[in-house]
């Protein structure tokens, strides 16, 4: 299907009736060579690959709601590459560089915008880190200043500089960062992995996976059994749900993140602004609504909706960060479920059962990963190596010690990331 | 969210720290060996539906708790308190 400024005009004068939808909704074949499990952004930028990178097309992905119906769909947009610990910086720096490719690669307008994400400091210690940090961010490849305050007070004049407990001592800010529009990265992945032959089907549960001597065989699903060489489960949130079907006992909590967005207001933010010390972060989408978040609501929770304690929380760091929105109203809130790792950094790998490999632990972090992970998934599962720039992204990580990847340097421990 | 503390009655979730999944009661033996400290300390049952945790009444009467609840409604099934399961 073709997009033009002609056919909106077309369109718009004989009542909308001309849209075709842009994906087939098959009937799930008896036989694929790789089942993707969810069809978020990560399941379908993982079968988009495979059919594009490795040329493996005869591929269902299973979803249990709708394209566009999960995480993908209820998230805060935000796109950026600030990592420092290595592991995690070649990971998000591979995957940004696939959005900044990813409009010309799907030819779908994912409204990619690289409006920039600031991070504030409010300390002399949180500043030097920052440098650090920074310095990490430059030396993986990717962009970072230092801002000192009155930089950050050009480039965000509206937040409060006078903060008796949070003055502002300056900004890191990451450039190439930005936001795009999470329902068309879906709808763009979904399109173009239909296209090249990969069967998206949707309102299909799995229900049961079929291991055989240590050998997967396939799935049982809602809309009956499929045989398959291969499985990829890709769920964030129910990932304990799924991989008990295979036997698996994940290192892994599901707790509710939520997220807000305001009456559409004036353009007033210059791009996506970070309040780490308030768990807070915002951005205005074009429609001019903020979009912000704060931290998980702290207890394992699978309701996809959240307490007032955390809004609490959140609504008094928008107002300690800027007082200025204090009439705007929120017009809506949300709740994804996340997938909690306990050193907050995810899995990419193959487990003990051949032919079954796994894709959790996003945390609160997953969309800015949707082409990195759908990218190095697909060459795990084709190649059965994993992809370099996720190659740290290991399940025995945890029981080792070894190249942990904790970037808030709590520990890895469940809840405290 | 309200938790009904065995000692205060019921009280508003902002009274509470939340620990964790209550599996922290069943530390292993110092001797158990690598794998079952690693499914103590990582791995998770995460079960949707009926669960339980580990909750401290820090803003009453310090107590900690065992909670079960349900993750799918955050419904509050039952709170004792934890020393009675250790004891």
């Amino acid at each position: 299907m073709g997009y033009s400024a002609l056919k909106i005009i077309k369109e718009g004068l004989f009542g909308q009736r001309g849209w075709k939808p842009v994906w087939r909704d098959p009937e799930p074949k008896s036989e694929y060579d790789v089942i993707v499990i969810g069809g978020g952004g990560h399941g379908l930028s993982t079968a988009y690959y495979l059919a594009k990178e490795h040329g493996i097309t005869n591929v269902a992905v299973l979803e249990k709601g709708y394209i566009g119906g999960g995480n993908v769909g209820r998230n805060t947009t935000i796109v950026r590459a600030n990592y420092m610990l290595p592991g995690n910086s070649e990971f998000y720096s591979h995957s940004l560089k696939l959005w900044e490719n990813m409009e010309q690669d799907l030819n779908y307008n994912t409204m990619m915008s690289q409006r920039g994400v600031m991070m504030l400091c409010h300390s002399d210690g949180q500043r030097d880190m920052f440098a650090r940090r920074g310095n990490a961010m430059v030396n993986q490849g990717d962009d970072a200043e230092l801002l000192t305050p009155e930089q950050v007070r050009a480039e965000a004049p509206m937040i409060d500089f006078d903060n008796v407990r949070f003055p502002i001592y300056g900004g890191l800010m990451h450039r190439r960062g930005g936001t795009a529009r999470h329902d068309a990265v879906a709808w763009g992945y979904a399109r173009g992995a239909d296209q090249r032959g990969v069967d998206i089907i949707q309102n299909c549960e799995v229900t049961g996976i079929d291991i055989e001597g240590g050998v997967v065989k396939g799935v049982q699903t809602t809309r009956g059994a499929i045989r398959t060489k291969k499985v990829a489960i890709v769920v964030a949130g129910r990932s304990s749900l799924v991989g008990a079907m295979a036997g698996l006992r994940l290192p892994i909590e599901s707790h509710v993140l939520q997220a807000f967005v305001s009456e559409g207001l004036k353009p007033l933010m210059p791009g996506v602004i970070s309040f780490g010390m308030g768990h807070f972060y915002i951005s205005q989408s074009d429609k001019g609504g903020l979009v912000f978040g704060g931290d998980i609501d702290f207890y394992k929770s699978y309701a996809a909706r959240g307490n007032l304690p955390m809004k609490e929380h959140v609504m008094e760091a928008a107002m300690t960060l800027m007082p200025s929105i204090a009439k705007a109203k929120v017009l809506r809130s949300w709740g994804g479920v996340m997938d909690m790792s306990p050193d907050g950094s995810p899995i990419i790998d193959k487990t003990d059962t051949q032919g079954l490999f796994l894709n959790c632990g996003w945390c609160y972090g997953g969309f800015k990963a949707v082409p990195g992970s759908g990218f190095s998934y697909a060459h795990l599962i084709a190649t059965g190596t994993h992809h370099a720039p996720a190659a740290r992204f290991l399940m025995n990580r945890f029981r080792s010690g070894a190249v942990l990847m904790d970037e808030e340097g709590t520990g890895s421990q469940h809840n405290l990331h | 969210m309200r938790l009904n503390c065995p000692i205060c009655g019921e009280r508003d979730r902002r009274e509470f720290y939340y620990k964790g999944d209550a599996v922290e009661l069943d530390r292993p033996d110092p001797n158990a060996g690598s794998e079952a400290w690693d499914d103590y300390l990582h791995n998770r049952d995460n079960p949707a539906g009926e669960t339980r945790d580990l909750w401290h009444h820090e803003s009453g009467c310090g107590a900690w708790l065992v909670v079960t609840r349900n993750t799918l409604t955050h419904e509050v099934l039952r709170c004792e308190l934890a020393g009675a399961n250790t004891q």
